[in-house]
């Protein structure tokens, strides 16, 4: 089939690929521009491993049409690095994942981070857990059984906003049985 | 990895150019979010040509009151996401069960995409349908609903029961809702379908839809007297999943109060066959506190004997039949907490 030309928005730059227009936005990352960072998964929309930002919402790509995409401007997991908050190419979220041993195997984090960076950013306060579930709630992760992923976004949301007051955090102790 | 079908992708900026499209394109299909035709299409339950995408058509995307009939309508624009009919202030001030039902739809990630337009008109859904072609392959070849000529759920039958699966289409039935279509084939080019006669009993065309019509927006009346209504999922995690048991309830009340007399109510059950069900012979409800135990027992008895679902997704039906009377229930229950 012809291929058509696309003008896309990705992580600030404006980016020209030619594509075959069936293809959904996470095969034109992933096979045209090797921006391999977004993961194909389920590939039908189940499990979040796709997941990156088109103006700001988290969305997946899997599930975009790569031609619809050129409506606003993407953001992948790449992205993060440059983000104003980060520091020596590492983003709060990612720092904070890597303090709280929130990755095992990895698949799912790129998908993970971009969700949690959009509620970092539209809640622009400390998050409390049960927002972390709810925004992570179309993110699958096979590893981690979820505890550690939902430390590190509440433990990077009070990097970037301040320390938590007198929030009660102790579901934390009920969720790992200490 | 699922891969597309080949297709062509149209992305008309207004409702005229989409009506134009549909007209010349008789076998193409129309995209909003995607995320129930993609998938469906990597299973390749339809290889369009083509498909009409109104990513680009900024019209639908309103969400506005409109005084100018008989009384107030809130008027929905079919492009709004799902994220956003959940969130809106006016849809959660009127239509409290349509903010919940739209918030418990999949996952964030997918409501901040799908949209209430494609909510209204998701394809029904079955364990037998909703497969690789390679499963339904090792079924032996698919089902009416796929490339097959037998049902699996219903053995030897020839009308196709997949199950309306939609958390926002019981409410809407509920609420009164109209659907506001063009590109309809009459003089007008354009009507409108209470939400209530727009669903058919046939998993195959299981709306009144006609091939050339788009659906640009849902009109609500708001609501001219107290009204207590909910929405009831259950699915199997909190999360990600199609409603198993849906029931979406409405009470008009006498005042705003849990004590508040009932003086109508409406009931209407989803995921049972391709028709939502609504539930009737509920006279014997009218009267009654919405507190009175009497209330909540006898509208769950009348949903359990009147709605029997079939094995149509996962889950048995006779446990998801004792499901939607203890949701009915507890949804009810819930209504009367302040």
């Amino acid at each position: 089939m012809a291929e058509s030309l696309l003008s896309l928005r990705i992580n600030g730059e404006a980016v020209s690929t030619a594509a075959p227009s069936h293809w959904t936005l996470l095969e034109v990352l992933r096979y045209r521009l090797d921006l391999i960072g977004s993961k194909q998964g389920c590939d039908k929309g189940d499990c979040g491993a796709c997941t990156v930002q088109i103006n700001g919402e988290p969305v997946l790509a899997c599930l975009t049409l790569a031609a619809t995409a050129q409506r606003g401007e993407v953001r992948t997991v790449e992205g993060l690095s440059w983000a104003p908050e980060a520091s020596q190419g590492c983003h709060p979220l990612q720092d904070a994942f890597d303090r709280w041993d929130a990755a095992q195997c990895g698949f799912c984090t790129p998908g993970i981070l971009m969700a949690a960076e959009a509620l970092l950013r539209k809640r622009a306060a400390v998050v409390t857990r049960d927002e972390v579930r709810e925004a992570l709630a179309g993110n699958l992760c096979r590893c981690t059984g979820y505890t550690k992923i939902i430390d590190a976004v509440v433990d990077a949301s009070e990097v970037v906003f301040g320390q938590r007051g007198d929030e009660s955090t102790d579901d934390s102790a009920q969720q790992t049985g200490s | 990895m699922l891969r597309l079908p080949q297709f062509g992708v149209e992305l008309p900026e207004t409702v005229d150019a989409v009506v134009a499209l549909l007209r010349d394109n008789p076998s193409a299909r129309i995209v909003a979010g995607g995320t129930d035709i993609l998938p469906n299409l990597k299973h390749r339950l339809d290889e369009p040509p083509k498909l009409i995408s109104l990513a680009m058509v900024r019209e639908l995307r309103t969400i506005e009151l409109d005084a100018s009939g008989e009384g107030s309508d809130l008027v929905i624009g079919a492009g709004m996401t799902l994220t956003e009919v959940s969130e809106h202030p006016l849809v959660r001030e009127h239509f409290p069960s349509l903010a919940k039902a739209a918030g418990l739809v999949a996952s964030p990630l997918i409501r901040n995409m799908g949209t209430i337009g494609g909510n209204l008109n998701l394809d029904t859904r079955c364990r037998y349908v909703n497969q690789t072609h390679f499963w339904r392959q090792a079924l032996g070849g698919g089902c009416l609903k796929s490339e097959g000529n037998v049902c699996h759920v219903v053995p030897k039958g020839r009308n196709c029961v997949a199950a309306m699966s939609s958390d926002c289409v019981p409410v809407l039935i509920s609420q009164g809702a109209v659907i506001e279509q063009v590109g309809t084939a009459n003089e007008a080019g354009k009507r409108s379908v209470p939400a209530g006669e727009y669903f058919r009993a046939d998993g195959l065309r299981h709306t009144v839809r006609e091939d050339g019509e788009l659906t640009v927006a849902i009109r609500l009346p708001l609501p001219s007297t107290p009204r207590r209504s909910a929405y009831a999922k259950w699915s199997v995690r909190q999360s990600i999943d199609f409603p198993l048991v849906s029931v979406a309830l409405r009470f008009d009340l006498d005042q705003d109060s849990p004590h508040g007399v009932v003086q109508g109510l409406t009931v209407v059950a989803g995921v049972l066959g391709a028709k939502p069900r609504l539930v009737t012979k509920l006279d014997d409800a009218l009267g009654k506190k919405l507190s009175d135990p009497a209330l909540s027992r006898i509208v769950s008895e009348r949903v359990h004997k009147q709605c029997k679902p079939l094995e149509n997704v996962p889950f048995e039906a006779p446990y998801r039949r004792q499901m939607l009377a203890v949701y009915t229930r507890r949804a009810i229950e819930a209504l009367t907490a302040d």
